[in-house]
């Protein structure tokens, strides 16, 4: 059980962030959450919205280069331990996390969700379902 | 002090006296090519020309021309007019693949390339008594190998240093007292700022004098290097194609290189229409060597964009001077001293990528260095999202052009459509120097 999330190039010049996030808003898209990866010359815009196909289209009308790719969104108490506590069940399944970041998909007060790009999805979804994390749906994902 | 030439009289002689010189050896030169060059003859052929309508220099302008693209075609003995076995050398372009020019030396001719570059060490106030540093690259780049010669040739101790390695370089200059530097302009200006943060005055530094080229410079650059070095520096010009440096060098009066005529005949053409310009219009240099005899070419397109002129010179030498290049009639650029054609670095790109990104190549100079930038813009196939993949292309896409170049370039990943269009089309080549 994954969501899908895009990444878009973005040049390190004044503007751009203007323009990809007002490129999704015409298109009506609502963003989720969001993490940008810079380095010097450029940065990598990852974004969860409510309607992929639709923001991807919208953003190569405007000339953009972007991808899609399957990450988990896991649910985590809002408390001390609860992000300790699924790395650890990564960890024990030897998954690597590449990068994650927090997403505003709070379904109810107390609750954080937490986006990961892991190595091995599959992998990664069984044993956090082994361990009774909840798990966001692509579906579910356009419901919130 | 009183004028001193390394051979006087080739360098005063009159002009009537030169054209003399010039036809009977280009009447030659013609014949032996048309003998031994089955490339060129049929060129001539073409043309409807043959040697016997070659009476004097008046006829040089009959002859077809050669092109760069002449030297890739017969690639690499097509242009060879002499036994392989009375060849001694081989010296080459500066490792531009596909545009890889090998030139090939008898023992006469590398003779006579020594003996140009004697005259512009000799110009440039060089005798027995001068310890010359050759940091000119050693090696296939004609650089070192015609400095080094031509100081033999003069007599000078020859301190043969190839480029790099400046903290050798200063220890060397200071320690044996070095009074004339040979190399690109720009070594002279980073060996210069060196010498001057490590706290040496232009007093303390023993050169006297500095032979700087294979690579354009300025007027300004020149200021610069004789005020930290405090030499006078004098420009030298030649290319791999016709022997080396010393095809024309500078005298004490720093306006113009005198070409060595007796060796090099020398004509200004329209580059569009090929015409010959009469003296003193701009166009395209081109040479027809005339006694070279492993490797003549006659009628040979520089792409150099310069003048000509035959005013009296205070040096006392009537050989013909041409002005420093003012442009190329091609798209090759020179950057840190090496030649770089877009279609190089296209070639690197579209090797990597399977098809041609829209790039753009951006030159500068900091202060007296090159900075050598390839913006590329990014398409589907070469994004990721992962940073660690993009860094990986990047330094592959360096690499390789560093590979087929011989210079490191900064590649920069650029979105989609912001290479400005003209027409259409991306525009290849910003070069921001200010070089003329």
């Amino acid at each position: 059980m994954t969501v899908k999330q895009l990444s878009v190039f973005v040049e390190n010049r004044p503007g751009r962030l203007s323009a990809v996030t007002e490129a999704l808003a015409s298109a009506g898209i609502n963003i989720r959450a969001v993490s940008i990866a810079d380095t010097k010359d450029f940065g990598i815009m990852r974004i969860i919205v409510n309607d992929t196909d639709k923001a991807i289209a919208a953003l190569k009308e405007n000339g953009f280069i972007a991808s899609a790719a399957n990450v988990i969104a896991v649910i985590a108490d809002d408390k001390p331990g609860s992000m300790a506590s699924i790395m650890k069940i990564l960890y024990n399944a030897n998954i690597s996390v590449e990068y994650m970041y927090a997403a505003f998909l709070n379904r109810e007060k107390g609750s954080a969700c937490l986006i990961l790009r892991v190595d091995n999805n599959e992998n990664a979804v069984e044993a956090l379902k082994d361990a009774d994390c909840t798990l966001i749906s692509e579906k579910e994902l356009s419901e919130i | 002090m009183a004028q001193r030439y390394w051979n006087e009289k080739i360098e005063k002689m009159e002009l009537a006296e030169m054209r003399k010189l010039q036809s009977e050896r280009l009447v030659a030169q013609v014949k032996h090519v048309w003998d031994n060059v089955p490339y060129y003859r049929k060129k001539m052929e073409e043309k409807g020309v043959t040697p016997d309508d070659i009476k004097s220099i008046d006829d040089l302008h009959k002859l077809p021309f050669l092109s760069k693209a002449d030297l890739r075609d017969s690639y690499p003995y097509g242009m060879l007019a002499a036994p392989l076995s009375d060849c001694v050398r081989i010296q080459s372009t500066s490792g531009t693949t596909g545009k890889r020019v090998v030139s090939f030396y008898t023992q006469n001719d590398v003779d006579l390339w020594e003996d140009c570059v004697a005259r512009a060490i000799t110009a440039a106030g060089g005798t027995k008594e001068d310890v010359v540093q050759v940091a000119y690259g050693y090696g296939l780049f004609t650089g070192g190998a015609g400095l080094h010669g031509g100081s033999h040739k003069v007599g000078c101790l020859t301190l043969p240093m190839s480029s790099g390695n400046t903290e050798r370089q200063i220890q060397f200059m200071m320690d044996l007292k070095a009074t004339i530097l040979c190399c690109t302009p720009s070594y002279a200006a980073y060996i210069g700022e060196t010498l001057q943060e490590m706290g040496y005055k232009p007093e303390d530094i023993p050169l006297k004098a500095g032979i700087f080229g294979a690579e354009p410079w300025t007027q300004a650059m020149r200021e610069q290097i004789e005020a930290t070095l405090g030499i006078k520096a004098y420009d030298i010009y030649g290319l791999t194609e016709t022997s080396g440096p010393g095809v024309a060098f500078e005298c004490e009066e720093q306006s113009g290189m005198h070409i060595n005529e007796d060796n090099f005949i020398a004509e200004i053409i329209d580059p569009d229409t090929g015409e010959v310009l009469p003296e003193g219009s701009k166009g395209e240099l081109v040479f027809t060597s005339i006694t070279k005899e492993a490797f003549p070419l006659l009628r040979y397109r520089t792409r150099d964009i310069c003048i000509l002129s035959r005013g009296k010179c205070s040096c006392g030498r009537t050989l013909v001077k041409m002005t420093k290049p003012m442009g190329r009639s091609d798209d090759m650029l020179i950057i840190k001293g090496v030649n770089v054609f877009p279609s190089q670095i296209e070639e690197v790109l579209i090797k990597d990528f399977k098809a041609a990104p829209n790039y753009q190549i951006v030159v500068d100079r900091v202060g007296t260095t090159d900075t050598f930038e390839i913006k590329v813009e990014i398409s589907d196939d070469m994004f990721s999202d992962t940073i660690k993949d993009i860094s990986t292309l990047e330094k592959k896409i360096g690499a390789d052009i560093q590979q087929i170049l011989g210079i490191r370039a900064k590649i920069s990943l650029v979105e989609p459509k912001s290479i400005p269009r003209s027409e259409g089309k991306a525009v290849r080549v910003i070069d921001k120097r200010k070089l003329v």
